[in-house]
This record gives structure tokens, sequence and C-alpha cells, in this order.
């Protein structure tokens, strides 16, 4: 098997368990996502769990992994390299924030709800296309 | 269209327990940041080498969902807004993941995961947003209805 067959068995392993990890979760459900966010409504605190079980898996496994000079497969890491706080990541974060707030999807989990076939996480989906296209032309 | 959740801790950290294991799968072999908004985003503009792997990834992410579906019966969706708001929602979250350089996966999960000040930075951002949004649609705005 050459590189580039191998890393993409490699992404497709690591979509499943992110997939997985999205519906056991029931983050792709926006009905949750929604709840936790209503601080003044009837509350769900999950998705702090799912974000916290990330964490204590990320947190300590990155670091041990980012010790090594290379991944396994790649001659390199490819990390983001910038460290400045500019209008760009704080404008893009609060129009995310605003659109995540009012639908309750965000994008790994709207892939996945799009398999429901409803009509709008699929308006949800294609738009949020065309915004990363109209974004990265601004670019 | 309000739908009440109740609280799962148990399955919660279970399904991001197995988030943060995709992510430390596609870091420490493929030496990269499972950020969904840069790998759905990157297909849309891509560059060599690196859409494949991209593609397998949302492929597999999929399956994941299907796998789910296969087992628990359904995914579980329960839509709180009209198309509408959720193509104006789309276009915000497409818009600002791409701008803002991640979503909740790439900020939250990996960049909060290597201590990345811009991510914490973000994760924040986005998590005051939505709140507000919400506290807004649902309680300002929808308190009438």
């Amino acid at each position: 098997m050459n590189g580039q067959a191998a890393k993409a068995l490699v992404a497709a392993a690591a979509g499943l368990l992110f997939g997985l990890g999205l519906s056991v979760s029931q983050m792709v459900n926006p009905a949750k996502v929604i709840n936790f966010l209503d601080v003044a409504g009837h509350g769900d605190p999950t998705l702090a769990l799912v974000l916290g079980g990330a964490l204590l898996v990320t947190v300590p496994a990155f670091r041990l992994i980012l010790r090594r000079s290379a991944p396994l497969l790649d001659g390199r890491f490819h990390l983001p390299t910038r460290q400045d706080i500019d209008l760009r990541l704080i404008g893009g974060a609060s129009l995310f924030g605003i659109g995540w707030g009012l639908a309750g999807l965000c994008p790994g989990p709207a892939v996945v709800a799009s398999l429901s076939g409803f009509a709008g996480v699929l308006v949800f989906v294609a738009a949020m296309l065309a915004g990363s296209w109209l974004a990265s032309r601004l670019s | 269209m309000e739908t009440i959740t109740p609280f799962t801790p148990v399955t919660g950290l279970l399904g991001g327990m197995l988030i943060g294991l995709s992510a430390v799968l596609l870091l420490a072999v493929n030496g990269r940041i499972a950020g969904i908004s840069g790998i759905v985003g990157g297909l849309l503009t891509p560059s060599s080498g690196e859409t494949g792997w991209r593609a397998a990834f949302v492929v597999g992410m999929l399956a994941g969902g299907i796998l789910y579906a296969v087992f628990a019966g359904s995914l579980g969706i329960a839509l709180q807004a009209g198309l509408p708001v959720m193509g104006i929602a789309g276009l915000l979250v497409g818009f600002g993941t791409r701008l803002g350089g991640g979503c909740t996966s790439g900020h939250g999960v990996c960049g909060i995961g290597r201590l990345s000040q811009r991510s914490i930075v973000a994760t924040g951002t986005f998590m005051v947003a939505a709140v507000g949004t919400v506290f807004v649609a649902r309680h300002v705005i929808g308190a009438g209805a």
C-alpha cells in the first residue's frame, strides 16, 4: 500500500471514530446542543462532558505525540503556526457562534446529521459550504 | 419547537472520548488536526495531496453515523429552527469557521488539546456568542411565542 492510500485509510478510521463519538454523545441533535447553550432555560449540561471527555484524551496524548519528531506516516506535523489574536479570529469565531446558536449545529454534527435527509440540515450544509467558499475567496 | 432533552453524562463522556481518540489517531499517524471545518472546507478549495485523506475522513464520519443509527434505530435529531434560519445559520457557520480558522473540533478539541492561546480565545468567543444568540432567540424574541 502506498503512503497516500495508508493515510486515507487512517483518516477514514479517524472519521469513523469521530462520527460514532458525535452520534453516541447525541451532539448530532440540535435540541441537545441548544439546551446546553440555553443557560436561562431547561439546561442540559451534556455538551460540557463531551468536550471534557475529548480533552481528557487529547491534552495528555497530544503532549506525548508532539514530543516525537514526526508522525508515523508523514515527514512532519501539520500544525497551525499563528500565535496572534486578531480581528479575523474574534470576528470569525463570533459569526460562527451566532450561527451555531441559531441552528444548534456546527460543522461535524451537520455533516453526520445530513444522513437524516431533513431539509433543514441539507439547507444548513449547503449554506455552510457556500459560506466557507465565500470566506476562502476573501483570504 | 423547543425540545426538552435529558442530561446524559455517560454517553456524553464516552462520545467525547471517542472524538478525542479520533483526533489522537489522526495526529499521531497522519500528523493532521481533526478540524472538521478545515477538512470539509478544504475539499472546496483542493490542494494536491490533501483531498484524498479529507474525503476519506468525511466518508468515515458518515459511516460512523450510519453504524450508530443501525444499532440505535435512529440518530435522534430534533431540529429547533425553520428553513430560513437554518440557511442563515449555515452561512454564518461556514463563513465564520473559515475566517476564524476552526470550529468546535479544530479550536475546541484539538486547539485546546495542544493548549493553543488562539484556540482558547476562539472557543471562549464562539461559546459566548452562541449562548447570547440562544438567549435572544429563546427568551427575548421567543418570549412572547
